[in-house]
């Protein structure tokens, strides 16, 4: 049976320079410039001058999916991974190579494309099939299907701009999910919504590949990776580096990951990606209590997140979000900054602040990503942007260690009515104490040290 | 690969992705290529159902929320006329000499209705491609389908305007002629030029950000370069009426006229436009589909 995808030495090259220019604005007198130059430059081309200009965010690639495999693509931030799926959904034209698909091909690189907030639901319905491929007849086929997933329900005739933002990514994922195609081809989508509708997602996902259709996803979490992925390939600096088993191929990359240097501060301003549409994120470090910059936090305390950030003018509703994930790269919380915040949109470089008061993850290493939105849109993202480790202490300061578990929670114990906090000064922190009787009728409850030793 | 690589980025034509049956499976092959009009003819009509949404998107969106909804679309037309039948018809004192059959503002509604068409239908489609960066960066269709839906959007506008020409001409009792069947024909006639010219400027415009500014001033000076509030004689001598007639809206506003109003039809200043609009939009389409790959690497 021939290959369902076929990729063979597949390249893309892009001129760097050019897009950033168009963004600043490239006008007509560059339209003159660039014609003079590229009269002159026929004369005399030299190749320096173009490897200065030029880099390949794809080089070489060579790859047979066969029908039926769910392919994982892992790298790094600028490996090049947006770029490959965009070639393969046709989006970008390659430089060399070739490929070819056999089979209706559907791309899902984002979710709720196209979707137009003057529209209803269900007028978005049918525009987001249409361009995701899927005809009037199917679109109608599973139109119940697809409410029914969103839980959109009564909403469906409303203009989607009044939708929150999880009923929004929720229809426009239930669309998606309709999808009936024999290769699918997906971006990290599934970064997207609350706990339960990503497990929904996956779920979803699950369902498709064990169809026998092909996927071919991409992620940067190791775990859907892991769990949906029958091979997995590894791509960086634009090269095919490993091809192979899921299991080994996220190991050895968490592996070679966290042997990097832990740095303090990180420096984003030359990280490369393809979400990276405005270069926003500049910088970002960690600053603990006492005001230091930091790698290491100690359990339940407070920390601020500091972002350099170069605001460009003339962009509005700019929200923040800043994700902390297990090195594994499952999203352990999602930080958001207030909508319409406009201090936070302010033009010019400047440093923003998250601070989280008690931050309640337990010991282990973690690391942060970065997005920035506008509206709903994001428009900047670095994933693995810095890590950071949380170090054992009091919890809470209470004079606790910390409990098993994934993360710590303050707790308040008594009898039902009268509750006492596990910190309050009335309980001293030693030994067992004994009952007291105050007056006939009434209890005091004491606080039983050495807990930890009973439940750790 | 080897030193012969900056040669291989000198953009050179490239061929879309094709897509053929092997045995009933869908076949698409993407590689660098050349560019071919019948591919282009095959991928719209795939893509026909989606050409639909998006011009059903275009105008549905364009009156929602407006407090006047579709009457936006005549008061444009209509304020022009009544503001230069005032000003040239009255005032300038031109009404009554160089429209003797016709009032002035039937005369000029008439050249306004297929001019307000063109303008309104490369401004739309040269915005169309940057208005819907989203689409190109994360969709795969015929990028064509953006000036195409554009300006489909724009007819039911001119449809509108039309009926209130027909409602014009009742009021000033000009007998409504059947040259008025011709009216489709002479439409799409203008649209060729409309979306030939709009999609050489959405291109332009991905690259070059201000030709968003050069459209509308660029259409404005035309205006007064096309016989729309005038007579081709009034300006022109006839030893260079040759000139004006190498502008194609000349042509088709001319035969507006002829099928509206009953004015004598130029034969050969309709036959230029007719081979310069051809011309337009096939160097029109051409251009588009050369530089579309580059979209959306540049939006």
């Amino acid at each position: 049976m021939s290959a369902a995808i076929e990729v063979r030495g597949l390249g893309k090259q892009f001129r760097i320079g050019v897009k950033q220019r168009v963004k600043n604005g490239a006008t007509i007198r560059d339209l003159v410039t660039d014609g003079v130059a590229g009269l002159l430059r026929r004369g005399r081309r030299t190749e320096e001058n173009d490897a200065k200009n030029l880099f390949w965010a794809l080089k070489d690639i060579n790859l047979s999916i066969s029908q039926g495999e769910v392919v994982g693509v892992i790298g790094k931030n600028g490996s090049g991974k947006s770029t490959f799926l965009k070639v393969l959904s046709d989006i970008v034209e390659p430089t060399e190579g070739r490929v070819v698909i056999r089979g209706r091909v559907a791309s899902l690189l984002e979710v709720g494309t196209g979707f137009h907030n003057e529209l209803t639901g269900r007028e978005n319905i049918f525009l987001n099939g249409a361009l995701l491929g899927m005809t009037q007849q199917e679109v109608r086929r599973n139109f119940d299907r697809i409410v029914d997933f969103s839980g959109v329900g009564k909403f469906l005739d409303t203009p989607v701009k009044r939708y929150s933002s999880g009923m929004y990514v929720r229809l426009a994922f239930a669309v998606a999910a309709h999808l009936d195609p024999e290769v699918l081809i997906v971006d990290e989508v599934l970064a997207v919504g609350d706990f339960a509708f990503q497990q929904k997602c996956l779920g979803r996902m699950k369902e498709v590949a064990q169809d026998g259709r092909t996927v071919l996803f991409v992620s940067h979490n190791m775990a859907s990776v892991e769990m949906l992925c029958s091979r997995c390939v590894l791509l960086d600096g634009g090269h095919l580096m490993d091809d192979g088993d899921p299991y080994e191929i996220t190991r050895a990359y968490r592996l070679r990951m966290s042997e990097m240097d832990n740095h303090i501060l990180a420096n984003l301003d030359n990280v490369e990606g393809a979400a990276r549409k405005v270069r926003i994120l500049s910088s970002v470090c960690l600053v603990d209590e006492a005001g230091a910059l930091t790698s290491y936090i100690p359990i339940s305390r407070a920390f601020n997140v500091r972002i350099g950030v170069r605001i460009p003018a003339g962009l509005r509703n700019i929200s923040y979000v800043v994700r902390i994930e297990s090195t594994f790269g499952v999203r352990m919380l999602t930080l958001c900054s207030p909508p319409n915040d406009t201090e936070l949109n302010v033009p010019g470089a400047h440093e923003i602040t998250c601070r989280v008061n008690e931050f309640p993850l337990t010991m282990g290493a973690y690391r942060i990503g970065l997005g920035v939105f506008q509206g709903r849109e994001m428009i900047d993202q670095v994933n693995d942007a810095l890590s950071f480790i949380v170090t054992e202490g009091e919890v809470f300061k209470e004079g606790r260690a910390p409990l098993a578990g994934m993360c710590v929670a303050r707790s308040e114990w008594g009898i039902e009515g009268h509750l006492i906090a596990a910190d309050s000064d009335a309980i001293p922190n030693s030994s067992l104490l004994e009952p007291t009787l105050d007056a006939p009728g009434e209890v005091e409850v004491a606080e039983l040290e050495g807990s930890s030793s009973l439940c750790a | 690969m080897s030193a012969q690589e900056p040669t291989l980025v000198a953009a050179t034509p490239k061929k879309p992705a094709r897509a053929q049956s092997e045995a009933g499976t869908r076949v698409r092959v993407i590689e660098p290529g050349t560019v071919s009009l019948i591919h282009l003819v095959k991928d719209l009509w795939r893509s026909r159902e989606l050409l639909f949404f998006l011009t059903w998107r275009d105008i549905k969106v364009r009156y929602k929320q407006t407090a006047l909804g579709v009457l936006w679309a005549i008061l444009q037309p209509v304020i022009s006329m009544v503001v230069l039948s005032i000003v040239f018809g009255r005032l300038a004192g031109i009404g009554k000499t160089i429209t003797s059959h016709v009032p002035y503002p039937v005369f000029v509604y008439s050249g306004l209705l297929p001019w307000t068409f063109f303008a309104s239908t490369l401004g739309s489609s040269s915005n169309s491609v940057l208005g819907n960066a989203a689409l190109i960066n994360k969709i795969r269709f015929p990028r064509i389908a953006l000036p195409i839906a554009a300006s489909v959007g724009e007819m039911v506008d001119f449809g509108l305007s039309f009926l209130v020409l027909i409602g014009l001409m009742l009021w000033y009792h000009v007998p409504i002629r059947a040259g008025i069947l011709f009216i489709p024909f002479l439409t799409l006639g203008v649209c060729m030029v409309a979306l030939g010219l709009g999609s050489i400027f959405a291109s332009l415009t991905v690259k070059y950000r201000d030709f968003r500014y050069i459209v509308p001033f660029v259409t404005q000076i035309w205006m007064f370069l096309t016989p729309v509030i005038y007579p081709i004689n009034f300006v022109v001598s006839k030893k260079h009426e040759w000139l004006f007639n190498l502008n194609p809206l000349s042509g088709w506003v001319g035969a507006f006229r002829a099928a509206l109003l009953g004015d004598p039809l130029n034969w050969g200043q309709l036959g230029i436009s007719v081979g310069v609009s051809v011309v337009v939009l096939l160097a029109g389409v051409y251009y588009f589909r050369r530089t579309e790959r580059r979209f959306a690497e540049l939006i």
